[in-house]
């Protein structure tokens, strides 16, 4: 029965492109694509002051990596429609007295439009900015004026950033999208093949065999909680050779913690096969699952920082117990004893899920 | 068409999915997915314990951003801290803290960050120097700055830098196009799949009106989506439509039949649903969201994946949207990548027709 489900599996063409060649694409494009970092910000410079001062300020931000100066006008207007157009994401805009200013009221501003339509990329733009006009300021006071730059009593500070000292983003969204891959194939793959059974009737042929209820369902099971196992030491493979992801913890662990994490996913894909009658409208229903989970379990923003309602509702988000655990173990090498909460939590939510799927799985329906 | 119709709405949880998708989903972006700096749980291990640390402390927990996970004594706590995920953050003030800072101004301030989550520590990082820095400066009040150049910030067509701004868009290029293209391309493919179609083909209905009418009802499925979500976005989270709403219906309607002759397309090519779905699943779905600007900027991307966004026409889609909505910019703004959609959707089409073609000889 588990070797024919094995062969079947295999013999379908579209299974074998799905379990090997999606993983791959994924994992190559939502690694690089997903990237958050932000470079060559787009600038279009508005020097109506035309002058040292200015000269020096605007030299700071095309001197930043941060930045890419992409127009420099006079006039204000233009530089408005470069932004309506897209082709600038800001503005910098100085005016005609800006020097003066600075020499005789002893202190100046400057103009700053930021195409705010992405939010998080607009705060980021103007937390940039105001570094290098504070450095700016500082250059000002040190080198123009002879001024302590700190300006009174200021403690040093030093950061340093443990466990990816290089701030790479890949490594993070790597480890998010082994999640996402390892519950794909365990909860799509099983669902589908459970509700094509039921849609072709073939379900109905093994019901008048002798075959025990949980023979059967085991066998249905198991094949995709060894694919999903399988898919997991692949997308490790790959990681480690094409990103250098790093595995501080235990790898054993990792594989136990994905056991029970794949017993709560197939029972999940189970259930929902349970209370669909077609694989259209299973489909959607997985989708509609497996987006809100996956959204929800912090693969793009941490899970910390979302509302309390939400963290409430990611406590029976499997997806979120593992983001968390996987990139414990693999990027900070955390033990046992340190994800125990999540590993009983999902040992328990296991057992729940399975004996309800198994409870609504009527061998006759 | 009516039969068609009655097919749908008989499935009534396809269809509670199909409007809640554009609900839940904007709740989730709305609330959910946001990378503002929240609860971030901050070690303190203050090797001092002087007054001046001990201000710093408090004023580092009442800025808003941050909260206690308890204080340290030992260098080996900070591993134990982040490799249990108790903490993000770890300050360290020096011993002699305040006599240092006195005497020569030279005390210093560790910020340790856990940086497995690089974006956020960045971000964690970032707010906690700022809280320290403006702190530091308040008791050097008396101390003028002269010289300075103050930034005024202005924040363009989203004034409250709300994250949802972003999504909209995105949502609408997602689920018109989950919603036209696998909806259809999954029904065309079910009736083949079953023999039915052959059925239909040989009644005396045209190719071209059974194609149709199959398609019909999921236009108006989409355009009912489109609205809910415009709608649920201005009403929940105030995002406007800042330029013409008739344009942009137009818009929608336009990325609607381009879906569409998608979905048709991949039925024409696809034996069996399971063929259909992961097509229009992995084809479709997963550039929509990943390479299309929903979530992801794509200048940041690199080069290569930047040049293949130009076939996503979601990508297209969604400046197109972005630029009436939100930016309130007229048809002079949006009439290339208007014509770039149609372009797509003419070639989508005349494809589909020959596939149909080719197959009923």
């Amino acid at each position: 029965m588990l070797t024919k489900e094995f062969k079947q599996i295999f013999r379908n063409k579209v299974m074998i492109p799905i379990i090997f060649v999606v993983p791959v694409v994924q994992m190559i494009l939502l690694t690089y694509a997903a990237s958050l970092e932000m470079k060559g910000i787009k600038m279009v410079v508005v020097d109506q002051d035309l002058s040292q001062a200015s000269r020096l300020l605007v030299s700071g931000f095309s001197g930043s990596p941060f930045f890419d100066i992409a127009h420099s006008t006079t006039s204000y207007p233009e530089a408005e429609s470069m932004l309506a157009g897209d082709k600038a994401d800001v503005i910098l805009h100085i005016q005609n007295n800006f020097e003066k200013r600075l020499y005789v009221e002893k202190q100046t501003d400057l103009q700053l439009v930021v195409n705010a339509i992405n939010a998080s990329e607009a705060g980021l733009i103007n937390a940039y900015s105001t570094q290098i006009i504070q450095a700016y300021n500082k250059d000002v006071r040190a080198e123009w004026f002879g001024l302590d730059a700190r300006g009174g009593m200021m403690p040093q500070i030093k950061p340093s950033f443990w466990y990816n000292p290089l701030l790479d983003y890949k490594i993070y969204m790597f480890s998010g999208i082994l999640v996402i891959l390892v519950t794909l194939i365990g909860m799509i793959l099983t669902a589908l093949n459970l509700v094509r059974e039921k849609e072709m009737g073939t379900t109905e042929q093994i019901n008048v065999t002798p075959i025990r209820k949980y023979q059967f369902l085991v066998a249905k099971l198991l094949p995709f909680w060894i694919i999903a196992l399988f898919e997991l030491a692949f997308g490790l493979v790959v990681g480690r050779l094409l990103y250098d992801l790093p595995m501080v913890g235990s790898l054993g662990l990792l594989f136990l913690f994905t056991c029970v994490y794949l017993l709560v996913v197939l029972g999940i894909g189970l259930f929902l096969s349970t209370i669909s009658n077609t694989q259209q409208q299973l489909m959607f229903v997985v989708f509609f699952f497996m987006l809100t989970f996956i959204l929800m379990s912090g693969v793009f923003t941490p899970a910390d920082s979302m509302p309390l309602w939400a963290q409430k509702v990611n406590l029976i988000n499997p997806a979120a117990y593992f983001m968390r655990v996987i990139r414990m173990i693999l990027l900070k090498g955390s033990e046992f004893r340190d994800i125990s909460r999540e590993f009983f939590s999902l040992l328990v939510y296991a057992v729940l899920i399975l004996s309800l799927a198994v409870i609504n799985y009527r061998k006759t329906t | 068409m009516k039969k068609e119709f009655q097919h749908i709405f008989r499935d009534v949880r396809t269809l509670v999915i199909l409007f809640g998708l554009p609900i839940v989903m904007i709740v989730l972006f709305g609330y959910v997915v946001t990378t503002e700096i929240k609860d971030v749980e901050v070690g303190i291990w203050d090797r001092s314990m002087d007054q001046a640390s001990i201000q710093a402390t408090q004023k580092i927990f009442s800025s808003g951003y941050f909260v206690p996970a308890g204080y340290l004594e030992r260098e080996e706590e900070i591993g134990e801290l982040f490799r249990s995920g108790r903490a993000k953050v770890v300050v360290v003030f020096e011993a002699d803290f305040e006599k240092n800072l006195k005497r020569d101004n030279s005390a210093s301030i560790r910020l340790i960050t856990d940086a497995s989550d690089a974006n956020s520590a960045q971000m964690a990082q970032t707010y906690l120097q700022g809280v320290l820095m403006s702190y530091f400066q308040s008791l050097n009040q008396d101390i003028q700055l002269p010289w300075s150049v103050e930034v005024k910030s202005r924040m363009f067509y989203n004034e409250e830098m709300k994250g949802v701004y972003m999504f909209v868009p995105g949502l609408m290029a997602m689920i018109l196009m989950l919603i036209s293209a696998l909806m259809t391309s999954v029904t065309i493919t079910r009736e083949k799949e079953f023999g039915t179609m052959e059925l239909l083909l040989a009644s005396p209905l045209k190719p071209r009106e059974i194609i149709l009418g199959k398609v019909t009802p999921y236009i108006l499925l989409s355009f009912v989506n489109a609205l809910t979500i415009i709608l649920l976005g201005f009403l929940v989270f105030k995002v406007p439509v800042v330029g013409s709403i008739w344009l942009l219906m137009l818009a929608c309607m336009l990325y609607i039949t381009l879906a569409l002759s998608l979905g048709v397309l991949i039925s024409t090519s696809a034996k069996t649903q399971q063929v259909a779905m992961f097509i229009s699943l992995l084809g479709l779905m997963l550039p929509t969201i990943l390479l299309s600007g929903f979530i992801f900027p794509i200048d940041n991307m690199p080069k290569i994946l930047q040049w293949i966004t130009h076939i996503m026409p979601p990508r297209w889609f969604i400046v197109i949207v972005k630029n009436i909505m939100l930016k309130g910019t007229g048809f002079a703004y949006i009439w290339k990548e208007s014509l770039i959609l149609l372009g797509m959707t003419l070639f989508f089409i005349l494809a589909a027709v020959k596939r149909f073609k080719i197959r009923l000889q």
